[in-house]
């Protein structure tokens, strides 16, 4: 991996992915095939391409939520490269909590489990206190409009945009050095979609890599750097 | 630059190589090999009789393996085969380094003592004789799995099967083990009590990095709880890896089969 830049923070090599049915008849569906993408401190790659085309589907496997059928996606943690594809469970579950940050398109809920103590939660395994931990939670929790009178409450019987805001604050309350986001505005109003436009954009300036899925095309425009179309990876399959 | 240099890990708690266990000519489980390290949680699903039972039982020293070996990582002596040390040792290792929760409440329970002493017991049998610590102790424990003081002296058999289960996780946990294992534990409990016992075992293994073995048939019990997941199909481990990776993206058929048959709520 020595041939990488300094700057670059994410590179998938040769990545391809499909699916196999097994109890639909063995039906293969192929997703893609060669991916080739890097992100680097400071950017903001979007993958681009019509529904359909494996754009959540890449995004799961460079946080290997999805498992490629092969390829490599190398991840500089720490002072180390790191392969997922050949990395084991407790490496990747170490890469995630320091890491690789990612805001799923839904809110997983844990039962009985209150908003500022699930916010809490990462960063109690980074060593900060208590205290330092509630803060910076309150903070993001206020940032993102989540009213102060919901935050002892499990986000379970939250609103849509509420849950999604929840979510969003679990992954931007630390500050990782590689992001990915599917579709972190799909639920908002305008004023909180404004509020992850900034956090991103402030994600981006300390130095964070950022891969990601935005539909809103002001959204696009406002966090973008470039974007990868996933269909030409389709086309090579 | 490599991987080693990122990451420095202790050596296993656990290590489990070509584990055999037959029933005469039945097959219960077959050259399953795992190492499991400090403060991991590990998750053995799949359907009944799948061997997962009979898996957990020989690597929690209840049952010999007819074949393959368990390691165990002592405090004074390193990796020793659990089935190769003395009685003596195993047993002290039981009550000490380990815990064991029972599917059923009265496999690990004594009913017929009040639910403080079934906590104290486990403290006298490592030496403590002063009864205001072991009662002091026990008080602490019971209020950590929520439990009602007023309830101490009370025999188990009066308690509500939830209740009966926080009983035996406090007994088990009196006295700090590295190592749990869990065989159905919330399986038999309605849901809210299972929610309710699911975050509290969640909480304890967080906040005091012990090692679990968790065996169900119930995949939101690993979603929430384990690292990572072996799936056992007619006594063979037929796909393991990262908890959510085998649920979110299952490549072998039985394991698609499983994921795929959980009704939505």
């Amino acid at each position: 991996m020595t041939n990488l830049d300094d700057t670059v923070m994410l590179h998938a090599q040769g990545l391809a992915k499909h699916f196999i049915l097994h109890n639909q008849g063995g039906v293969k569906i192929d997703v893609f095939e060669k991916v080739e993408l890097s992100a680097r401190q400071g950017e903001c790659v979007i993958l681009a391409g019509p529904s359909g085309a494996g754009k959540s589907t890449l995004l799961r496997s460079l946080y290997a939520n999805y498992k490629p059928q092969s390829g490599s996606i190398f991840v500089r943690h720490g002072p180390a490269w790191i392969d997922l594809c050949s990395a084991q469970p407790y490496q990747i579950l170490e890469i995630r909590r320091d890491t690789l940050g990612y805001v799923s398109q839904f809110l997983r809920v844990i039962p009985r489990v209150g908003t500022l103590d699930l916010v809490c939660e990462p960063l109690m395994g980074q060593g900060f206190t208590e205290d330092a931990a509630r803060k910076r939670a309150q903070t993001i929790l206020s940032r993102l409009r989540i009213p102060e009178a919901l935050w002892s409450l499990p986000p379970a019987t939250f609103s849509g945009g509420e849950q999604q805001r929840v979510n969003i604050a679990m992954t931007f309350v630390q500050d990782y050095p590689i992001l990915l986001l599917d579709e972190p505005t799909a639920s908002l109003d305008k004023e909180n979609r404004q509020t992850v436009v900034d956090l991103i954009n402030e994600a981006k300036a300390r130095g964070a890599a950022i891969v990601g899925i935005f539909h809103d095309s002001e959204v696009r425009g406002a966090v973008g750097t470039r974007s990868y179309d996933v269909t030409e990876a389709r086309q090579a399959a | 630059m490599s991987a080693e240099t990122a990451f420095q890990r202790p050596s296993p708690l656990l290590q489990v190589r070509g584990l055999t266990h037959r029933y005469g000519p039945h097959i219960g489980c077959r050259d399953v090999a795992f190492d499991l390290y400090p403060g991991e949680v590990l998750g053995i699903v799949g359907e009944s009789g799948s061997g997962k039972t009979t898996l957990l039982k020989c690597v929690s020293g209840q049952m010999e393996p007819s074949e393959g070996s368990v390691e165990y990582q002592t405090r004074d002596a390193g990796l020793i085969d659990l089935f190769r040390m003395s009685e003596a040792r195993r047993r002290l290792l039981m009550r000490t380094d380990w815990g064991i929760v029972y599917q059923n409440p009265r496999d690990g329970l004594r009913m017929r003592v009040s639910a403080g002493a079934n906590v104290g017991e486990r403290l006298m049998a490592i030496g403590d004789r002063h009864y205001g610590h072991i009662r002091s102790e026990a008080v602490d424990w019971l209020e950590r799995v929520e439990m009602d003081i007023g309830r101490i002296d009370d025999m188990p058999h009066t308690f509500s099967g939830g209740m009966q289960q926080r009983l035996q996780i406090a007994r088990n946990l009196v006295t700090k083990p590295r190592l749990v294992f869990m065989d159905e534990p919330t399986s038999g409990l309605d849901v809210s009590v299972q929610a309710r016992l699911l975050d509290l075992i969640r909480g304890l293994v967080r906040t005091l990095g012990i090692a679990c073995v968790i065996v169900t048939h119930d995949l939101g019990v690993v979603r929430l709880l384990s690292h990572r997941l072996m799936v056992m199909k007619g006594g063979n481990v037929v796909e393991s890896g990262l908890t959510d990776q085998v649920l979110d993206d299952p490549q072998h058929p039985y394991t698609q089969l499983l994921v795929s048959s959980i009704l939505p709520v």
